[in-house]
């Protein structure tokens, strides 16, 4: 028997994880990795809950969650290209063409 | 020995983690994400979830995550350069990340009694599978919002392909 309170305190540590992530990794496509770590998170989260509640109502939101994912990540990584082709770098930093 | 499998996978998944924040190659990122939803996916089986542990694995880490490998090599991405972009992530950022994290740290210890404890194998008995469960609401309750993700992916396909089209 483990409390549930285990498993969201784990979803909560991944979900910090990924946003220190996001914040100090410099190459988009780890960037958007580390947005696949905190939706991971918040699945996590949904499942833990599930069980909680005794409904799977919650572990079929992970279902649409991954599909939504999966959606992302080919139009992300699509996106992902073209700024290469356009800019020739994966540095976020010089991707700055909406700042001034 | 339920908590010695979550204290297992739950390690790994830090750890994996943690890798993937200070490691600089993509590569290497995105291989130590793979491994933390490995364990992630050993995780919901142990919350009663094996439809989810399955996808989870074909999905995130058969299909995604080869995704993002397969672009790392495509754009030959190397070795990411740690300059400062902004100095208002690091200073607003991390602080507030770690004020969030023990906020719920705090509250999930707090409310553990209320939470309740976890089970090997979930909620159902030994009549009813986690997979019958979870297609009958899908496929009944559920079934438009089911329909339309088939009209997302194919969006999403198109979109693709259009975006990571050559221009002429």
């Amino acid at each position: 028997m483990v409390p549930i309170a285990y498993y969201l305190i784990l979803a909560a540590i991944l979900f910090s994880i990924g946003i220190c992530a996001f914040l100090i990794k410099r190459n988009i496509i780890t960037v958007f990795m580390s947005i696949e770590l905190m939706l991971n998170a918040v699945n996590l989260t949904f499942v833990a809950f599930s069980h909680m509640w005794h409904h799977v109502q919650g572990q079929i939101f992970v279902f649409f969650v991954m599909v939504v994912a999966a959606a992302e990540a080919a139009v992300g990584l699509a996106i992902i290209i073209a700024i290469f082709r356009a800019r020739q770098t994966l540095d976020v930093d010089q991707i700055n063409l909406m700042k001034n | 020995m339920q908590l010695a499998l979550f204290l297992i996978f739950g390690v790994l998944c830090v750890a994996g983690a943690l890798i993937f924040l200070f490691q600089r190659h993509p590569i290497n990122s995105a291989l130590s994400l793979v491994a933390v939803m490995m364990s992630l996916a050993v995780i919901y089986w142990t919350l009663g979830a094996e439809f989810l542990a399955a996808a989870q694995v074909i999905v995130y880490s058969g299909a995604i995550m080869v995704l993002f490998v397969f672009v790392v090599m495509l754009l030959n991405a190397g070795e990411e350069t740690r300059t400062h972009g902004s100095s208002m992530a690091y200073v607003a950022g991390i602080p507030g990340v770690a004020g969030i994290l023990a906020l719920l740290t705090y509250i999930f210890l707090h409310e553990r009694e209320a939470l309740g404890a976890a089970q090997l194998g979930g909620h159902l008995d030994g009549a009813t599978s986690n997979i019958a469960e979870l297609s009958r609401v899908l496929f009944t309750e559920l079934l438009l919002p089911f329909e339309v993700t088939s009209i997302l992916i194919l969006v999403a396909i198109l979109g693709a392909v259009v975006l990571a089209r050559k221009e002429q």
